[in-house]
């Protein structure tokens, strides 16, 4: 497909999917009753029902799914593995423990992303560098130091969960599971979003060549330096604004990248905003399902991204193996 | 003019050292051979010579200013490397690939424009990969690869080219139509060219200079007639060679009996 035929398809396939969750749930809207609502006709049970319930769930899962797919390119340009991704290497772990560490000292709002973007850039500093061996990343010690660093927070996540008292004990554990029930107000993160967007976008012919190893971008004068620190910081910061809202969400920064690329656009400056949309439409369908399949059960949202995400890996390092 | 100069040059790798007291004058329309034994640091030396890493000592100045002063997309106008190997993780097809040798002459938010795409193409057609454009590069052979990597380098147009081994995986046609390229740039465009050369015969025929890096930092830098001598390489790989004179010039080998 052409990559800007593809980025089109990509936008209606997310205005879709948003519209589609909207008017998905317990009490079934069909288009002419959300299009009396825009026009301020719908009765006042429904007006509360899509703005104040489902439509800040729903750009939540947006949200999440473009901060994660968004951050997960970023973090493979640098590494050079299309293997990465926050939640595989930990990343995710690290703003959670962070949060949860934060919620028990009593913060909230605004510290709580400070906090989870020094879990998340704390994390990404410690497994990058362990697994720098030699000038070069190491795929296998890569991934190694990813998944053990990333059980150590699951670890501490659930002592977190076993010291604090019941009561918080079903809200607590969607930060391990990731989940988009208790998300509070989506707007910082899609402002985060979108800045992200914007920064990535700037250094999108940048990053191509950095794609292709890091004398390749020195010789093109790429300055190297720069964009790494520039990679470190942005995806620390998606990754800790989408943690803050849903959790450790997994295998979306994985996914949505492959299947970008499979689809046929490869360079950074579409890929980029392809991510996004697909990242942001694949969890607002991922978490409609979850939240609609069981109903009234609602299942946590990283279950889905785990049961698409956890074959896909698998399919991907057997590829790469071989 | 001089392009590249290196004055009192001292690198060192890993605790070996790979020159001290170098002094080099790259000019314009020169033609430069590096020789040297496996692990004698001529990848290391191009790697300081394009500012990819500091040296240990001296200072190497591009176009007479120092060469860390240059803003990077700068300098990769004027200076190109070829590298020793290429990395791709990720899929790309052969047009795109090439197409990023424009990255140093764009701007910010600015796109490849037919001129770009057409560098690219010609660069492409000169390194006879015509027809590869929407190939993808993991479709590609060592060789293909390797003339990819040079039409890359061709797209960027630098006016000095460093090249690590350029004639790795080529065929011999290939070997030849890639060599004759570099010294008509170095002649007939007066740019200049610095490439590690394995084979002696095609250094003393292509270049005009040589620098022979002999280990524990010992070097030599000449015009090909002053340093390419028997003794000179005897020295250089540990092992006699000849030179012979053949119906077409002088051909290089090494002695076959007593190895």
């Amino acid at each position: 497909m052409a990559p800007r035929t593809l980025l089109i398809a990509l936008l209606v396939i997310a205005v879709f999917s948003v519209v589609g969750a909207v008017s998905l749930g317990s009490v079934p809207l069909g288009w002419r009753a959300l299009g009396a609502l825009v026009l301020h006709h719908g009765t006042p049970l429904e007006h509360t029902l899509i703005m104040d319930v489902r439509l800040p769930r729903v750009i939540a899962a947006f949200a999440v799914g473009g901060l994660l797919a968004l951050a997960g390119t970023l973090m493979q340009v640098l590494l050079r593995n299309p293997l990465a991704d926050p939640y595989i290497l930990g990343i995710s772990g690290g703003a959670a423990v962070a949060v949860l560490t934060a919620m028990l000292l009593g913060l909230s709002g605004f510290g709580l992303t400070v906090t989870a973007f020094s879990g998340a850039l704390l994390t990404m500093l410690l497994v990058f560098t362990l697994s720098r061996g030699g000038g070069s990343w190491n795929p296998t010690r890569l991934l190694l130091t990813g998944v053990v660093v990333a059980s150590g927070w699951a670890a501490l996540i659930g002592f977190i969960l076993t010291v604090s008292p019941d009561t918080d004990l079903k809200n607590m554990l969607f930060w391990l599971m990731g989940d988009l029930s208790f998300a509070g107000n989506p707007l910082p993160a899609l402002m985060v979003l979108g800045i992200g967007l914007l920064l990535a976008l700037g250094a999108a012919r940048d990053l191509n060549i950095l794609a292709r190893g890091e004398l390749q971008a020195m010789a093109l004068g790429v300055a190297t330096g720069t964009l790494s620190l520039l990679i470190y910081v942005l995806a620390s910061l998606l990754t800790a604004s989408a943690v803050t809202l849903a959790g450790s969400v997994g295998f979306v920064g994985l996914i949505v990248p492959h299947l970008i690329r499979l689809l046929g656009a490869t360079d950074h400056r579409i890929l980029l905003p392809c991510s996004v949309l697909l990242g942001g439409s694949l969890v607002v369908a991922a978490d409609t399902f979850a939240r609609t399949a069981l109903a009234p059960q609602q299942l946590p949202v990283g279950i889905i991204t785990a049961l698409l995400g956890v074959p896909m890996f698998l399919y991907l390092l057997n590829r790469r193996t071989r | 003019m001089e392009l590249l100069v290196a004055q009192d040059l001292a690198v060192t790798v890993a605790d070996k050292q790979v020159c001290h007291d170098l002094d080099l004058h790259i000019r314009r329309g020169q033609c430069w051979a590096i020789l040297g034994a496996n692990g004698s640091g001529k990848t290391t030396l191009l790697h300081t010579l394009a500012g990819f890493r500091p040296a240990q000592g001296g200072e190497i100045t591009l176009e007479g200013r120092h060469l860390d002063t240059w803003q990077p997309r700068q300098r990769a106008r004027l200076l190109g490397m070829l590298l020793q190997h290429y990395e791709d993780p990720f899929p790309s097809t052969v047009l795109e690939t090439a197409l990023i040798g424009r990255h140093p002459h764009l701007q910010r938010w600015e796109w490849e424009d037919s001129d770009d795409v057409a560098q690219a193409r010609k660069a492409l057609e000169s390194m006879d990969l015509a027809g590869f454009e929407n190939r993808t590069i993991a479709t590609l052979s060592g060789g293909e690869r390797r003339r990819l990597a040079i039409a890359t380098l061709l797209t960027q147009n630098p006016q000095l080219l460093l090249l690590d081994e350029p004639t790795n995986h080529l065929d011999l046609f290939h070997q030849l139509r890639a060599l004759n390229l570099f010294t008509h740039l170095a002649s007939q465009e007066d740019r200049a060219i610095m490439m590690v050369l394995h084979d002696i015969t095609s250094a003393a025929r292509y270049c005009d200079h040589a620098l022979l890096l002999f280990g524990e930092g010992e070097t030599l830098a000449g015009t090909i007639t002053d340093v390419v001598t028997e003794e000179n390489l005897a020295r250089l790989y540990g092992h006699p060679i000849r030179c012979l004179t053949g119906p077409d010039g002088d051909v290089w080998t090494p002695m076959f009996s007593g190895t």
